[in-house]
């Protein structure tokens, strides 16, 4: 039990700090630290997986492990850059920023760590709520009409994703004995039991209330506002982060499932939505000029390829799980050089933002090197994954969904290529532009090198740790008890 | 105890209606309060349990904040705003009514499809839960008022709330507090943006936000 309360607690504690902490200029300041602390108690489960407490509520699995290093690790390098950020938005208290950064942690951490879906859903609510002020950094009218959006589009999804839970509860009645039956463990080893109508009513329900939360077409409408107006700070936070955790919900959702004999309806779901997901982020991503709602498309695709992913069975569910890591840390690089180069323009569309290679030389090549990695290019780590889900497909005789899928990935390919080259290597717009050119400086570049650097490390040589947890993870989602 | 029941559910289902044809804003205030009130009196009849300790704490939580609090946040957030009335709805009101009156239909068909679960006393309550949540998600699309558009969510929620009442007995009492407690700080932090919507546009009509497309 302590170490759950520790991990949980850790950033409780960082957010009540920053609450306290009157000072603008020192309060970032606990951040690093905090999430330091954190991020060490996290790698503590690395050596052995702590027991179950609290009557089964509490336990991390290797998935739970997966989700919550990479949230750990995205939240630690994010806060590095965030010293600098925060520090060049003098013209706005940090205090709800910080404070709320650190409650998404503990919200998220509460997602990964506790084993009872209602829990689950309590800290999903959490970190939805607690993004909203993020979103709403820059007190504009645009990003408040973008948080209006967020909320509504949030807790239609959210609230869908309870009753979702609700009638996964349904399913086990009559329930007598030890536990809870929204207890994970409790509900997979009764799943022969289950009432079938309310249980795959439970996956629906829950597939769409946290696929809303993810992202996943047609109840993406939120992302590309939310993403385009928030800072790209929360844009990682949001699209590394929020969205892999909703993921964890649904894979629990499918984990009952596949243990009560229903996974190929449920992988079916899941290859359409996926490949629904990939198909509208293609149709918008072309021609768009905004290149922070490019990346809330591409975010899309990429919550897409992660459902086609476990769609496609076992195989396809550890890469779907190594492209949930890739993923996050692309996004990581993406989001932040967008920034810096949203800074040094004054703008995010290829109207106001050109040549930035001139302006900005670093962060531009972050961004062209992020966008060579996310498209699925090698030698980087999405690569890798993306060519797993492929072979996945292709080994399981689903030809139509692989050649679907790759056709797709050309045309955002395309897509993605004409806006980022212009950002990156068109012509200035104006020389003398009020807005003074500070894309670089060390802080800001080097929390998305810290990314790129994983991209290219995951990319070249995937450590042996790593693919045994992804692959117990991906057993333990298709059906074998721990 | 059963008669009880099934009367405050219907009621609960009249003023879902009641809600969708309504144009005050204040009024549709009040309404949702009443409808919360109602589903805080219904953990004290619906189970076969009878009087519950449990039931008494989840009733007067539920009584307190969706009946009382909720609605004294959102009156705080459209004081400042001039306009009383919603305006040129996207679906208009006799529509609306027309569509809940389908809607209620729809969750009886689908009520009927589903397994009743066990130990319950009436089962009016999931076909009212069902048609509880389309209605507040008609009210939630088809508002352009900022506040009409939470009453649709609350009404969402108190369709959902009623259905976690079947299983109220499974779900332990601190998962259930969470889940109020979490409704209560959405309406929260809704009633702050509504507050920044009215200072930033004069108005509390989403029709103002749509600056963000492609």
């Amino acid at each position: 039990m302590p170490i759950y309360l520790l991990l949980v607690g850790i950033p409780v504690l960082i957010g009540l700090a920053a609450l306290a902490i009157s000072s603008d200029e020192r309060r970032p300041w606990i951040l690093p630290f905090g999430f330091t602390v954190h991020a060490a108690a996290v790698s503590a489960c690395w050596k052995s997986l702590p027991p179950a407490a609290a009557s089964g509520w509490f336990y991390i699995d290797q998935l739970d492990l997966v989700v919550l290093s990479l949230s750990s690790a995205l939240f630690v390098i994010c806060s590095i850059y965030c010293l600098e950020y925060l520090r060049l938005r003098k013209d706005r208290h940090n205090r709800l920023f910080t404070a709320c950064l650190s409650f998404i942690l503990a919200a998220v951490t509460l997602v990964c760590v506790s084993r009872h879906m209602g829990l689950l859903w309590v800290g999903m609510e959490a970190a939805t709520l607690a993004a909203a002020p993020l979103v709403h950094f820059n007190h504009n009218e645009r990003s408040l009409e973008a948080t209006w959006k967020y909320l509504m589009m949030g807790s239609l999804g959210i609230g869908l994703a309870l009753l979702g839970t609700f009638f996964l509860a349904l399913s086990a009645l009559p329930y007598q004995g030890p536990g809870d039956p929204l207890v994970i463990d409790t509900l997979l080893s009764r799943a022969g039991t289950l009432s079938v109508p309310w249980l795959k009513g439970a996956f629906i329900f829950l597939l769409v209330g946290y696929g809303t939360k993810m992202g996943l077409a047609p109840l993406h409408s939120w992302k590309p506002d939310t993403y385009g107006e928030a800072p790209g700070v929360a844009g990682v936070i949001l699209a590394g982060v929020v969205t892999s955790t909703a993921f964890l919900g649904i894979l629990r959702a499918f984990q009952v499932c596949a243990a009560a004999g229903l996974a190929d309806f449920a992988r079916d779901l899941l290859v359409l939505m996926g490949l629904l997901s990939i198909a509208t982020a293609a149709a918008f991503i072309i021609g768009q000029r905004d290149f922070k709602r490019m990346l809330a498309y591409s975010s899309v695709e990429h919550m897409g390829i992660l459902a086609l992913g476990v769609g496609l069975g076992p195989a396809g569910s550890s890469a779907a799980l190594l492209h949930l890591i890739n993923n996050g840390l692309t996004k990581g690089v993406l989001f932040l050089a967008a920034g810096n180069i949203h800074r040094a323009f004054g703008g995010k569309t290829m109207d106001h933002a050109r040549g930035a290679l001139r302006r900005a030389p670093i962060s531009a090549t972050l961004f062209l090197l992020g966008f060579v990695a996310i498209t699925g290019s090698p030698p980087f780590a999405p690569f890798v994954s993306e060519f797993s889900i492929l072979r996945a497909a292709v080994n399981g005789g689903r030809l139509g969904v692989a050649i679907g899928f790759v056709a797709l990935l050309a045309v955002i390919f395309i897509g993605m290529a004409t806006t980022v080259l212009s950002v990156v290597y068109g012509v200035p717009p104006d020389k003398e532009s009020k807005q003074a050119a500070r894309g670089d400086s060390p802080l800001l570049v080097a929390a998305p090198m810290a990314f790129m650097a994983g991209v290219v490390f995951l990319g070249l040589w995937l450590p042996g740790w790593l693919t045994s947890v992804l692959g117990d993870a991906a057993r333990l989602l298709n059906g074998s008890q721990p | 105890m059963e008669q009880l029941s099934q009367l405050i559910l219907a009621f609960i289902v009249f003023l879902s209606l009641y809600l969708l044809g309504s144009s005050s804003l204040t009024g549709c205030i009040k309404i949702v309060a009443l409808q919360g009130m109602c589903l805080g009196l219904l953990p004290l009849t619906i189970h076969a349990g009878g009087f519950h300790p449990r039931a008494l704490l989840l009733a007067s939580g539920m009584f307190i904040l969706k009946g009382m609090v909720i609605p004294r946040i959102l009156m705080y957030a459209i004081r400042e705003v001039k306009i009383r009335r919603e305006v040129g709805p996207m679906v208009g009101y006799t529509p609306s009514l027309l569509l809940g009156a389908a809607l209620i239909g729809v969750s009886f068909v689908l009520a009927e499809r589903l397994p009743v679960p066990p130990g319950l006393r009436t089962s009016l309550l999931i076909p009212v839960s069902l048609s509880t949540v389309m209605m507040g998600m008609l009210m939630m699309i088809s508002r352009i008022k900022a506040v009409t558009q939470v009453i649709g969510y609350l009404v969402f929620e108190n369709g959902i709330y009623l259905f976690g009442l079947a299983i109220s007995y499974e779900i332990p009492w601190l998962i259930e507090m969470g889940v109020l407690l979490d409704v209560f700080v959405a309406v929260f932090v809704m009633g702050i943006v509504i507050n920044h919507i009215a200072r930033a546009f004069d108005s509390i009509s989403t029709e103002k936000l749509t600056r963000l497309s492609d």
